[in-house]
């Protein structure tokens, strides 16, 4: 049996290490288009504040792991997929069949349509090989702009901070992470990260990008490594490296006429021209499917893929970031583009590849974030249902926020600002459609009761481990 | 034989000496903020129930984990963090449905119970016998497999 994954994400790498575990002797494949050994992207904004190293970022941390377990890793791009006979080709060349096909290969960031995206000191903070471009030029003090406050871009506002860069954030949504959190929770998030010194912009568009020093556009082709790997800390830095945030100074309007020295002029739909050194693009991720055009494998958003996780055409699935699935609360087909998702979907892929039928009830859709130390979540349905109602709990001074959305005695999707202990449960509250009972119009008098209506609802009259 | 937390809340007075242990065999501190099981308590019915985590099989925070920070112990059957690996980056607590692991903003770690590398403290400490580490198939893990299993949102067709 010839299995070939396309991308070496979480999905590709749990996908071949469950068909090394389900099969001895068939053969893996993991073909990847990026010079580095599979890493994980949601380690980068760590790998940005020295917190750890590259290798941190790593998938695997033995040496050795998938030549132990004969998973065969080629670099390269897939161009084309023949689905009549079971041809991947590369763009170097090789050609390479296969019984079983899984394609992973992720997402990629969306470029806005704003003039300047391709100057130079425009990132995008995607890959390891951005972070290595971002970490050698940042310094305390740099002036950067971050265009786009969604989940991405508030991850990669939190690590430059703890750089001590100096910070602007432009969202044209109204409020902060707008795909994640509803308004009351947005705009705190907001309200806090002014305190600690960055400027959100918020309702507010780039217009164009600017270079000061008359330089061209880099052509996509010629955005290639240029960076040295970042140097681990020093000793002294070790010491006094700051984990706090402090309070910058914020990047104030240029007059355009004057000189300036930083290399980009940024200008903002509300007349405001922002000199900076460095713009960090994270507008939004696209899934990976443009090579898939005239392949006759279905795509919408993403690849559709069934309950499990194959595709239109037999022997070829997906999964992760790429994968339009079922979305286990609105039984909808949707991508999720999270690690979670991508883990599971890896997994029963692979089973299904293994020829071991698995059913995928649906991915469900969660986030965790961390924006200066203000840690924020939400689950499943959080904004709610058209026939649900919801129970609150606002204290705006301690930045503490829950918010619960119910349809009938079943909690449909949840939000907290401020709460680190037991927040799983809402994931288990929720996926597990447990009735409330009585517990329902605690809950909607006060959320914080959260972890009493759990036990109380998920475990018997002797108190026991079970269900009730 | 693998064992395993056997909690059974009919006989907690509420006396918090299982954080207390907890708190100081992982922490160094006397601090029940910082244990990795929790005693809830049901004022208005009397009632309380300490709680950590299962060791569940599906195991939904290690496979959360992008980095590899969470491993088992062969030997116990723990999911424990590893902690020179973690990042940080809370996804395994918010895909864990129970709830027992939790992030620390001191340490800018996540923690949970790792049934102290075999020999719970908690279960030494506690004196009514509500928290004992027993035998695994006594403490009616199958009733908690059962639980996490229902959890799955994967489950074999075939």
């Amino acid at each position: 049996m010839q299995h070939i994954i396309i991308g070496a994400g979480p999905a590709g790498v749990i996908a071949a290490e469950t068909l090394r575990r389900k099969d001895p002797f068939c053969s893996i494949t993991i073909i990847g288009d990026e010079p580095e050994a599979p890493y994980s992207r949601m380690a980068i904004p760590y790998y940005l504040i020295q917190k750890i190293g590259e290798e941190g970022t790593h998938l695997r941390k033995t040496q050795d792991h998938f030549r132990q377990l004969r998973i065969e890793l080629l670099q390269g791009r897939v161009q084309t997929i023949d689905t009549r006979r079971h041809l991947v080709k590369l763009e170097n060349g090789t050609q390479r069949d296969f019984d079983n096909l899984l394609i992973a290969t992720g997402s990629r960031p969306l470029k806005p349509p704003v003039p300047g995206i391709d100057l130079p000191n425009v990132h995008n903070c995607w890959t390891l090989e951005d972070g290595r471009k971002i970490a050698s030029q940042l310094a305390p003090g740099t002036k950067v702009l971050l265009l786009g406050a969604g989940f991405i871009g508030c991850i990669v506002l939190e690590a430059l901070a703890l750089r001590g860069v100096n910070l602007t954030v432009v969202e044209m949504g109204d409020r902060m992470v707008p795909r994640m959190m509803n308004k009351t929770a947005g705009g705190m998030i907001k309200t806090w990260c002014e305190q600690k010194g960055v400027a959100v912009h918020t309702s507010t568009k780039v217009m164009k990008i600017e270079s000061t020093t008359g330089a061209q556009p880099v052509p996509e082709e010629q955005r290639t490594p240029t960076a040295e790997p970042d140097k681990p800390k020093g000793f002294l830095a070790r010491f006094f490296g700051s984990s706090e945030v402090k309070p910058v100074e914020q990047t104030t309007s240029v007059d355009k006429t004057k000189h300036v020295k930083e290399p980009l002029l940024v200008h903002l739909d509300n007349g405001e021209i922002l000199a900076v050194d460095m713009v960090i693009s994270a507008a939004g991720v696209k899934p990976n499917t443009d090579f898939l055009q005239g392949s006759g494998i279905q795509v919408n958003k993403g690849i559709l893929v069934d309950h499990h996780l194959q595709t239109n055409v037999a022997g070829i699935y997906a999964a992760g970031d790429v994968a339009e699935g079922r979305d286990f609360s609105t039984w909808n087909l949707d991508v999720h583009a999270i690690q979670p998702t991508a883990s599971e979907h890896g997994r029963v892929a692979a089973l299904n590849m293994a020829g071991e039928q698995t059913y995928y009830r649906g991915s469900f859709n969660m986030n965790v974030l961390d924006t200066l130390g203000l840690i924020s979540t939400s689950f499943g349905l959080w904004m709610g249902v058209a026939s649900g109602d919801s129970g609150e709990f606002h204290d705006p001074d301690r930045f503490h926020y829950i918010n619960l959305e119910f349809e009938d005695d079943v909690m449909v999707g949840a939000t907290t600002l401020g709460m680190t202990q037991h927040v799983g449960v809402l994931r288990g509250l929720i996926q597990n459609r447990v009735q409330l009972g009585e517990w329902k119009a605690r809950l909607k008098e006060d959320p914080t009761r959260l972890m009493e209506a759990f036990l109380a609802c998920t475990q018997s009259a002797n108190m026991t481990w079970m269900p009730r | 034989m693998q064992k395993s937390l056997h909690i059974d809340p009919m006989k907690c007075t509420g006396c918090l000496q299982c954080e207390m242990a907890c708190s100081y065999e992982n922490e160094g501190v006397f601090n029940p903020s910082k244990s990795r099981i929790k005693v809830f308590n049901f004022e208005h019915e009397g009632r309380f129930v300490p709680y950590t985590c299962t060791q569940c099989a599906e195991a939904w925070c290690l496979h959360a984990c992008p980095v590899e920070a969470i491993q088992l112990n062969k030997g116990t059957g723990a999911k424990e963090i590893k902690n020179s690996l973690c990042v940080g980056c809370k996804v395994c607590t918010i895909a864990c449905p129970f709830g027992t692991v939790n992030y620390s903003q001191e340490t800018g770690k996540v923690i949970k119970c790792d049934l102290c590398g075999g020999n719970p403290q908690c279960a030494e400490a506690c004196p009514t016998g509500a928290i004992t580490y027993v035998d695994a198939n006594w403490t009616g893990l199958d009733k908690m497999r059962a639980w996490a299993a229902k959890t799955a949102n994967a489950e074999h067709t075939a």
